[in-house]
């Protein structure tokens, strides 16, 4: 820790020990999901029918593959910072906080990569129907 | 406060009700028509017939207007955060009067959009 400036004083402070730093990233991944989910349910309620050759027809333009990827990464980001802050404010003993920001990282990361696994594999037109 | 407690448990809400269901469509709609089907015949539409089928429906609908209202409700109250974050809105009645507004936008928008999607279907 610094002792000088203003900002060598207080990085790497906060409950993680880490800074302002998630803090600022919920905001900016906040931001982006106001864009992406709406863009999604937008896009969910026009689309004509639910059933599986509609959806993964929908499913393997390249616009709406990238745009579910990037919406995907977004979400879990934003989750996973949020719920990180509900352990740390509720969660007090140290082990079962260990325990439960384990468990949540395990959650972000396996279902992000499954999600973005299956939105690209329909996007590349590797599904037999 | 009653907004604040709100903002967590609809965040927490849709991080793992809205995460888990997000992830089972899209892994359900990767690996075949078969396992989509069964996805859709669970939450979409049942064939006829499939007593069970009906049942976990009318349970996917009241979910998805769970997740709908909890969504729209943590956007309003994000919102709110965004103008408390640039240190406005901290007066009194000045902070009742949007904590409350973001219950009544998310209520309306809800019931708005739900109410479209069902005229629209029948």
């Amino acid at each position: 820790m610094g002792t000088g400036t203003g900002i060598g004083r207080v990085r790497g402070l906060g409950s993680a020990r880490h800074g302002a730093r998630p803090w600022w990233h919920q905001r900016m991944t906040a931001a982006g999901n106001l864009l992406l989910i709406t863009w999604f349910f937008a896009s969910l309620l026009l689309l004509p029918g639910y059933d599986y050759q509609t959806v993964v027809g929908w499913l393997s333009s390249p616009w709406v593959a990238t745009a579910l990827i990037v919406m995907t990464l977004n979400v879990f980001w934003h989750l996973r910072l949020g719920v990180q802050v509900m352990i740390e404010d509720y969660v007090h003993r140290e082990g079962s906080r260990f325990a439960a920001i384990v468990a949540l990282n395990f959650y972000c990361a396996g279902a992000a990569a499954l999600a973005v696994f299956s939105i690209l594999k329909i996007a590349f037109g590797g599904v037999q129907g | 406060m009653v907004v604040s407690i709100l903002h967590r448990a609809t965040g927490n809400a849709l991080a793992f009700a809205g995460g888990i269901l997000f992830t089972w469509w899209l892994v359900a709609a990767a690996t075949s028509a078969t396992a989509y089907d069964i996805f859709y015949h669970l939450v979409v539409a049942a064939e006829p017939g499939d007593g069970v089928g009906q049942v976990t429906n009318i349970l996917a609908r009241i979910v998805g207007v769970g997740l709908t209202w909890s969504f729209l409700q943590h956007l309003f109250s994000g919102l709110r955060h965004f103008v408390l974050d640039t240190g406005a809105g901290y007066e009194l009645r000045t902070n009742r009067r949007w904590a409350i507004l973001t219950i009544v936008g998310s209520v309306l928008l809800t019931l708005l959009l739900w109410g479209a999607i069902f005229f629209a279907r029948h």
